[in-house]
């Protein structure tokens, strides 16, 4: 069975009386141990989708329909007390700026104790010893000393460690982290990443890791998702993605990266840019960028095919197949 | 902090000689004293002689200096009404309007805080919608329509407390006379608490409100959500205790205006505070009284603005007096 699995997950943002829609139709799994990426654009829509996980959505935002069911529990129908139990239980989260992600007025070590104390009946002194146990684990030095002091003594990559110990505190199930390398410095960026992946390996916790980082994505996770105006456009093995893209949209994405052009010339990037949720073109979302986009790709949204490893929605991906087999049929 | 208190000492001088300076050029400005003092009979030669007497016709910087340099020694000069040193005169008040004051913002705080935490964490709420009717109401009507209009409903029509003066006292540690510790006192307290809080309720419950809003859509409360921390936690010691960091100084400002309305609280309950004395100092010309009441307050409004400094560094992590001396 898997730990998690989110099916039709329909998203939408309530705002002054319309209904925008933020996820559509997204379905995916997610096995115990196992990490995935969610990549895209800036408002491709990873982010609420991490956030929908815990249903933690900002307002007016809201699930539509769908479920996202924790082994059979759907998480999308329980009330705040059933929420609260699974949170930072079962499922933590690891925010994208540790410089906001703290509370400044409250020390290291109250907010990890009370992730504790709220989840388990244990003393005080017991938490405390966990709490420094797992500042250990995340190679912060002499913890006693951190324990008591506030989060702007600490340097951004000392607080991203600190909230990573908090993640761990109570032995999640899965971890989303919502792009928990961007607002640091390359050279923190590498150790954070590395801490991260042998956390998830040693306590075989599965990784629900958001970025648009494709390099970071390469080094972590083992399937990717990516994501274009809130659907899911492709999926499959990290490496397949990374390899042989076929979605025009991730074939962009992976041609936009820095080491794909030659020196001196200029980036190659997608023409245009991501609609705004009230903007969605029809058809699939991505036509007006696309550079095969047919008629075809105007009027309908393409479902989901299995092309081989990976699964793709694109009419012009399913035509190629569709074009294969019959060469085939022809030649046998 | 030492250095801290050191610092504000030497601010809080600043402050009191430029309020002494301003106090004392008001004095001759606000008319003739003498007409206050004497009688219909007494001659115009004896007026000019107890001017003499009293130093009113030396030049201003003479008489500045005299003032000063009684001053430093604790004199602020004697009362022309009361014939009794303008300190003993006012100190004899002080406790009434400190217990009035603090009476007032107990009640501020005890009726701000929750209105306002309710008003931002459900919005919708039926009582969220009246308290924001209620403050925008309160913060356009003038305090002192609201303290005529108390004293109407509650001790002409339906009796419920007197509206004058402060009623029984008691004598705690053997100098305050105090209103606090017997049912008459805080009866009569009531009415005028009631209606200095009025002033300051409404501005800071929805200053609270707008703060708390803002600290909820922060991310680390969002953080805070993630790990599963029941609402109350959230609320109450997660977001209300960064509510408060704002609300304390501007709350340490606002003491100041607190001060300025006990004049009209006082004026209109017959309160026997600082405020009433100073009205009375007024249409009477007492001037010493007049400029040893501005000095007073003065001096109080800089130590309430120091003990609010402390209290911030005590909340506030990241200002911490005592390593930085700031």
């Amino acid at each position: 069975m898997n730990l998690l699995s989110v099916s039709n997950l329909h998203v939408n943002f309530h705002i002054k009386k319309h209904e925008l829609a933020a996820l559509i139709d997204v379905s995916f799994t997610l096995n115990r141990g196992e990490r995935i990426a969610i990549v895209g654009e800036s408002g491709a829509g990873k982010s609420v989708l991490g956030f929908s996980i815990v249903n933690l959505i900002s307002k007016p935002g809201y699930i539509h329909s769908g479920s996202i069911k924790l082994e059979n529990k759907d998480i999308s129908k329980m009330n705040l007390r059933q929420l609260q139990e699974i949170r930072g239980k079962r499922i933590a989260m690891i925010f994208q700026d540790p410089m906001m992600t703290l509370n400044p007025v409250l020390t290291i070590g109250d907010q990890l104790v009370e992730t504790i104390r709220s989840h388990t009946r244990i003393a005080y002194k017991d938490a405390k010893n966990i709490a420094i146990q797992k500042l250990q684990h995340v190679q912060i030095s002499s913890p006693e000393t951190r324990f008591n002091q506030y989060p702007h003594e600490l340097s951004g990559g000392m607080r991203q460690r600190v909230i990573i110990a908090s993640v761990l505190l109570l032995n999640p199930d899965i971890i989303i982290a919502d792009e928990p390398t961007t607002a640091l410095d390359v050279t923190i960026q590498a150790e954070i990443l590395q801490l991260l992946l042998s956390i998830c390996e040693d306590n075989g916790v599965a990784l629900v890791l958001i970025s648009h980082d494709l390099g970071v994505v390469s080094k972590v996770a083992e399937r990717t998702l990516v994501m274009y105006a809130g659907r899911i456009v492709e999926e499959g093995p990290t490496l397949e993605i990374i390899n042989d893209p076929q979605h025009p949209y991730t074939q962009g994405l992976l041609n936009a990266l820095p080491q794909m052009a030659l020196p001196g010339q200029r980036l190659n990037q997608i023409q245009g840019s991501m609609p705004s949720l009230s903007e969605r073109p029809s058809g699939c979302a991505f036509h007006p960028r696309c550079p095969y986009a047919t008629e075809k790709c105007q009027q309908e949204q393409p479902s989901f095919i299995n092309s081989g490893v990976s699964s793709v929605a694109c009419f012009i991906v399913e035509d190629m197949l569709n074009e294969f087999a019959d060469e085939e049929e022809a030649y046998l | 902090m030492l250095i801290f208190l050191l610092r504000r000492f030497i601010q809080a001088c600043f402050v009191m000689v430029i309020i002494s300076v301003i106090s004392f050029a008001i004095q001759d400005k606000l008319g003739d004293p003498v007409q206050q003092m004497v009688g219909m009979t007494v001659s115009v030669e004896e007026r000019q002689q107890l001017r003499e007497q009293l130093g009113l016709n030396d030049s201003f910087l003479t008489q500045y200096w005299r003032f000063t340099k009684n001053a430093l020694q604790g004199d602020l000069g004697t009362s022309f009404y009361y014939k009794k040193p303008v300190l003993e005169v006012i100190f004899q008040k002080v406790p009434a309007t400190l217990e009035l004051a603090f009476c007032a913002i107990v009640l501020v705080v005890l009726i701000a805080t929750p209105f306002g935490v309710l008003a931002a964490i459900k919005p919708k709420h039926a009582i969220s919608r009246i308290v924001m009717i209620v403050t925008s109401i309160g913060l356009s009507v003038p305090i002192f329509i609201v303290a005529i209009l108390m004293m109407y409903l509650f001790s002409i029509e339906w009796n419920l407390a007197p509206s004058f003066g402060r009623g029984e006292t008691t004598q705690v540690l053997g100098f305050w006379e105090s209103g606090l510790f017997n049912k008459d006192g805080l009866n009569h307290l009531l009415l005028p608490s009631l209606s200095l809080a009025f002033a300051l309720m409404p501005i800071f419950t929805r200053l609270i409100r707008a703060e708390m809003m803002e600290v909820l859509q922060s991310e680390y409360i969002r953080f805070a959500w993630s790990k599963g921390l029941s609402s109350n936690r959230i609320y109450f010691i997660h977001a209300l205790k960064n509510t408060m960091l704002p609300i304390i100084t501007i709350g340490g400002i606002q003491a100041g205006t607190l001060v300025a309305y006990t004049i009209l609280t006082e004026t209109i309950f017959q309160w026997p505070g600082m405020g009433f004395l100073f009205m009375d100092a007024v249409s009477r010309v007492d001037t010493p009284l007049i400029s040893a009441y501005l000095i007073v307050v003065g001096g109080m409004f800089v130590i309430t603005n120091t003990v609010v400094d402390l209290i911030y560094g005590l909340v506030n992590p990241t200002v911490r007096l005592a390593s930085h001396g700031l």
